[in-house]
């Protein structure tokens, strides 16, 4: 049974099957690259590895078999051509393998770094331990910042500009594309050229800090109207709260600790220390991917984030039970 | 005894605990307004909470942080001063304890400080006091951050020469802040 299963997930695993978060389901021409080396790698190793334990096993039976034999004289023994034959054919093996892998890693590092026409230019800043994604426009109306979320178009390469902004952090999105550091003080480049509709995760792939496992990005690829929907939303300002309850929250996010980090596009809150919350109640995720995005959720997380993601920059707020439910009320308005 | 003496020197390298959550907030009512007055030794209560930000690495570098992010470079810069007074001197107007800090901070002071009350919680009040200390190189050598998150023209602020707090007096230099 349980070798059964194990099978079952060895198959799957050469198979390919579809996940949010694998590099053998690529959705992306990156990706597909990527996953052209690694099939190349398993294949070539994969042979040389048999042929070895193939030839081990021979050697074993034959020795077994000469055992009763009279051992050769010590220091000069018989040529043996069809051994020295086997040896030549094997370092030639050995060579032909390693130049194979070495042409196709050299030639899908150079696709790597092709660029389509009209890329679309997203800003990437990592820092402990969230991510803030920048969609950048030729002027600053057509520009706009959101969190832990990317929206990219299908069929369209985006160039993502890599920044970090404490210590190095990676993006790794293993069915689109990836890894690269983001490095302080230095812009990292990542082309990503989806093929496929669907919500992908990405996670940062370098130990950044006590809450790195907690820090994740989910990709949706949309179709390239969804996305202009999308993008067009992004760049609207959220609508004032309408009743009495969301509005008592927004008082309360203006005069207390969550004005100082965070901003809420077409208020005074200005702030771009958190992340911009102008569209949070839209998010599929809360914290970097610590939460699902439901009020109950929000609420435990402006409750105690310190219990939820210990060491994360986001403080404990004191408010009482009706100030909360304002504050989260509020914030679900922020559509 | 060689043996003896690496074992009991490793034991003896603890590391620092980090306390994330911060005591209990107590609300700034252990700060009074009344008895603050510019100059004057401190009549202000002692805060037990004082202690445990003052010599600690983690919450010191925290408020580093915290200085820049809620913008007190603005106005004190990086301890210089300028459109505020300067906080690397050992010069304080409404004392440079803790919780004389602590208090400016929550309350605000006359012309230009603001009140921060509400809008920082606590325990980072506490750290960007920690923090502000250890600007006139009034933390612990072994506490205070050796270097800063972003490039200054100071001198890493562990490497401070120690400036006691003292009485406000006025220098041919000293800006006027009345």
């Amino acid at each position: 049974m349980r070798q059964g299963a194990g099978w079952l997930s060895l198959g799957l695993l050469l198979c390919g099957f579809r996940a949010a978060q694998t590099t053998l389901d690529p959705a992306a021409d990156q990706a597909a690259q990527s996953d052209v080396v690694w099939r190349t790698m398993l294949a070539v190793c994969g042979l040389m590895y048999l042929l070895v334990m193939a030839f081990l096993a021979w050697a074993l039976l034959k020795a077994s078999r000469r055992r009763a034999e009279v051992p050769p004289a010590v220091g000069h023994t018989a040529a043996e051509p069809a051994l020295e034959r086997g040896l030549a054919g094997w370092g030639a093996l050995i060579l032909a393998g390693l130049v194979g892998l070495t042409t196709v890693s050299f030639l899908v590092d150079r696709t790597l770094a092709e660029v389509g026409r009209d890329p679309l230019k997203i800003k990437v800043t990592a820092n402990q331990w969230w991510w803030q994604a920048d969609y950048e426009g030729a002027t600053p109306s057509e520009q706009f910042s959101t969190a832990n979320e990317l929206h990219l178009p299908v069929n369209r390469t985006a160039v993502i500009e890599l920044h970090a902004g404490d210590v190095i952090h990676s993006f790794w999105a293993p069915n689109l594309g990836g890894k690269e550091d983001l490095i302080p003080g230095r812009t990292n480049y990542l082309r990503l050229t989806p093929r496929r509709t669907g919500v992908f995760r990405a996670q940062c792939a370098e130990f950044c800090g006590l809450q790195h496992a907690k820090m994740a990005l989910t990709i949706t690829v949309d179709r390239p109207a969804d996305f202009e929907a999308w993008r067009r939303h992004q760049l609207g300002t959220p609508p004032a709260p309408s009743n009495a309850e969301a509005q008592a929250g927004q008082h309360l996010f203006h005069t207390r600790a969550c004005v100082m980090c965070h901003r809420v596009g077409g208020t005074d809150a200005g702030a771009t220390v958190g992340p911009d919350l102008s569209h949070i109640a839209s998010r599929p995720t809360l914290a970097a991917g610590t939460l699902p995005n439901t009020p109950e959720a929000l609420a435990g997380w402006i409750t105690d984030p310190q219990g939820l993601k210990p060491g994360a920059s986001m403080p404990k707020v004191s408010l009482s039970g009706p100030e909360l439910s304002a504050v989260v009320a509020y914030l679900e308005t922020l559509k | 005894l060689l043996v003896f003496a690496a074992v009991a020197g490793l034991a003896g390298c603890e590391r620092e605990t980090r306390d994330l959550k911060g005591p209990p907030e107590t609300g700034p009512k252990g700060v009074t307004v009344s008895d603050l007055y510019p100059g004057a030794s401190s009549p202000t209560p002692p805060d037990p909470r004082a202690k445990a930000y003052e010599g600690n690495a983690f919450h010191i570098a925290n408020g580093q942080r915290y200085y820049r992010w809620f913008n007190c470079n603005g106005c004190h810069f990086n301890g210089g001063g300028g459109i505020g007074p300067a906080l690397m001197d050992s010069q304080w107007r409404y004392g440079g304890s803790m919780e004389r800090i602590y208090a400016s901070i929550v309350q605000g002071r006359p012309n230009g400080m603001p009140a921060f009350k509400d809008k920082i919680p606590e325990p980072q009040v506490w750290e960007i006091a920690a923090y502000v200390r250890a600007l006139s190189g009034n933390a612990d050598k072994l506490a205070a951050p050796s270097r800063p998150d972003e490039m200054q023209a100071i001198p890493p602020i562990n490497n401070i020469n120690k400036q006691p707090p003292g009485r406000a007096a006025r220098g041919p230099n000293d800006r006027d802040y009345h």
